[in-house]
């Protein structure tokens, strides 16, 4: 189908984005992954689409203080490239290969995944698994969110509107897993899982299972599997069937944490 | 009233300045306002990959990205890969493995299979498979279009 009317506009800095985002019904185009989809089905019917691919300088990634800094416009290909990803967030590089299909991560970003929150998606599960804080611009400034914060419900996040999620920080970690079942490449997970490990604990946040990423601290495997939630059921897939895959999966995680 | 803005993008080479309806995807505005009909429309939500074209050098959904979106952009869409011949390697390879029936799927299979090409010096079945998994054949199952594209790539 054709998406229904709407203006555009592409601001060239954050302080024309705010203004523009106060005008009612706008709504901010990032890669247009989601979105655009969304649109073109009709499920979606902004007034006002606020490009903000034009905004410099939030695409970077940048290593800092055991903090790797990724810009939200950052896209999945950006990711799947940089070599300080590669080094100290492997779980995200991991991630990243379970996104959609090479032509989509060249124009879906690191922002838009997490804005959007998908409860299948890949990102917001690493974002909780990892501990990252997201960092949130408006018109009075900059706030920060943890990631455990920010991830509301389903497709729903703690932005308010006129807010833009400008950047995340995620903390380095070396030892994690990444796990994803699906039907073909590339499509949404029917469950997966995301893991860290500190030395201080181990975060397990499942996706897939639950209207938001669903985050674990077990201690024991036989814990993590006691605490799993009964997954929601979803077009192909029972709870019990859900259920039992995201248990296969811990098992398989485990070893590896 | 809709709105138009002006966009102004290099297709093939030939730069090319138009009056765009904002919600036009980047696809229709190829085949309606240019008349390059190469480029497929399938599912229209980003899951075929029949619209897969090139943008300033990265594949992308054409049928996910409005016209507007590519302005200054540069557009290459499978008549371009055409006449250049850079395609012309896989297009032969896939009519010598018979890797098309219907060719509603084709064009868009060629961009994603070129982006390969272009970016490996080697690739196993999988990584084939795994690149082109975004792109949907319903004649062939595929597998002649695995072979066409392995045989390019791995000589």
């Amino acid at each position: 189908m054709k998406a229904p009317s709407f203006a555009y506009a592409k601001p060239r800095s954050l302080a024309e984005a705010f203004d523009l985002l106060e005008r009612p019904g706008a709504k901010i185009l990032a890669g247009g992954q989601s979105l655009i989809p969304s649109l073109n089905l009709r499920l979606s019917a902004p007034e006002l689409l606020v490009d903000i691919t034009g905004l410099k300088g939030f695409s970077e990634v940048e290593v800092k203080d055991g903090m790797v800094r990724v810009g939200a416009l950052c896209t999945h290909a950006g990711l799947e490239k940089s070599e300080d990803i590669n080094k100290h967030l492997p779980l995200v590089a991991e991630a990243v290969s379970h996104i959609a299909h090479p032509a989509i991560r060249n124009r879906g970003t690191l922002g838009g995944s997490l804005a959007l929150a998908d409860p299948a998606a890949e990102l917001p599960a690493c974002a909780l698994a990892l501990d990252a804080v997201l960092v949130v611009a408006a018109k009075k400034g900059e706030r920060r969110v943890k990631a455990g914060d920010f991830f509301k419900g389903l497709f729903e996040t703690d932005l308010k509107p006129a807010e833009i999620l400008v950047g995340v920080e995620f903390p380095k970690a070396d030892k994690s897993v990444f796990l994803e079942l699906t039907r073909r490449q590339g499509d949404y997970a029917i469950v997966g899982l995301a893991g860290v490990s500190r030395p201080s604990e181990r975060r397990i946040a499942f996706f897939g299972i639950a209207g938001k990423p669903v985050l674990l601290m077990p201690r024991s495997l036989e814990e993590a599997k006691a605490s799993l939630p009964t997954p929601a059921a979803d077009l192909y897939h029972s709870a019990a069937t859900k259920l039992h895959l995201a248990k296969v999966l811990l098992e398989r995680a485990w070893n590896r944490l | 009233m809709e709105q138009t803005l002006t966009t102004t993008m290099m297709v093939n080479g030939t730069q090319v300045t138009r009056n765009v309806p904002a919600r036009q995807h980047l696809v229709d505005f190829l085949r309606e306002e240019l008349g390059l009909t190469g480029s497929h429309l399938g599912c229209e939500h980003g899951v075929c990959g029949a619209c897969t074209i090139r943008v300033n050098g990265e594949i992308v959904r054409g049928c996910l990205m409005l016209a507007v979106q590519a302005n200054g952009c540069r557009v290459d869409t499978i008549e371009g890969l055409s006449d250049s011949k850079e395609l012309e390697k896989l297009q032969a390879a896939f009519h010598r493995r018979n890797a098309l029936q219907c060719g509603f799927c084709t064009p868009g299979m060629l961009m994603a299979a070129q982006d390969l090409v272009r970016s490996k010096k080697n690739a196993t079945r999988e990584e084939i498979r795994a690149h082109i998994s975004g792109n949907y054949c319903r004649c062939t199952g595929y597998q002649a279009i695995v072979d066409a594209i392995e045989e390019v790539i791995n000589g």
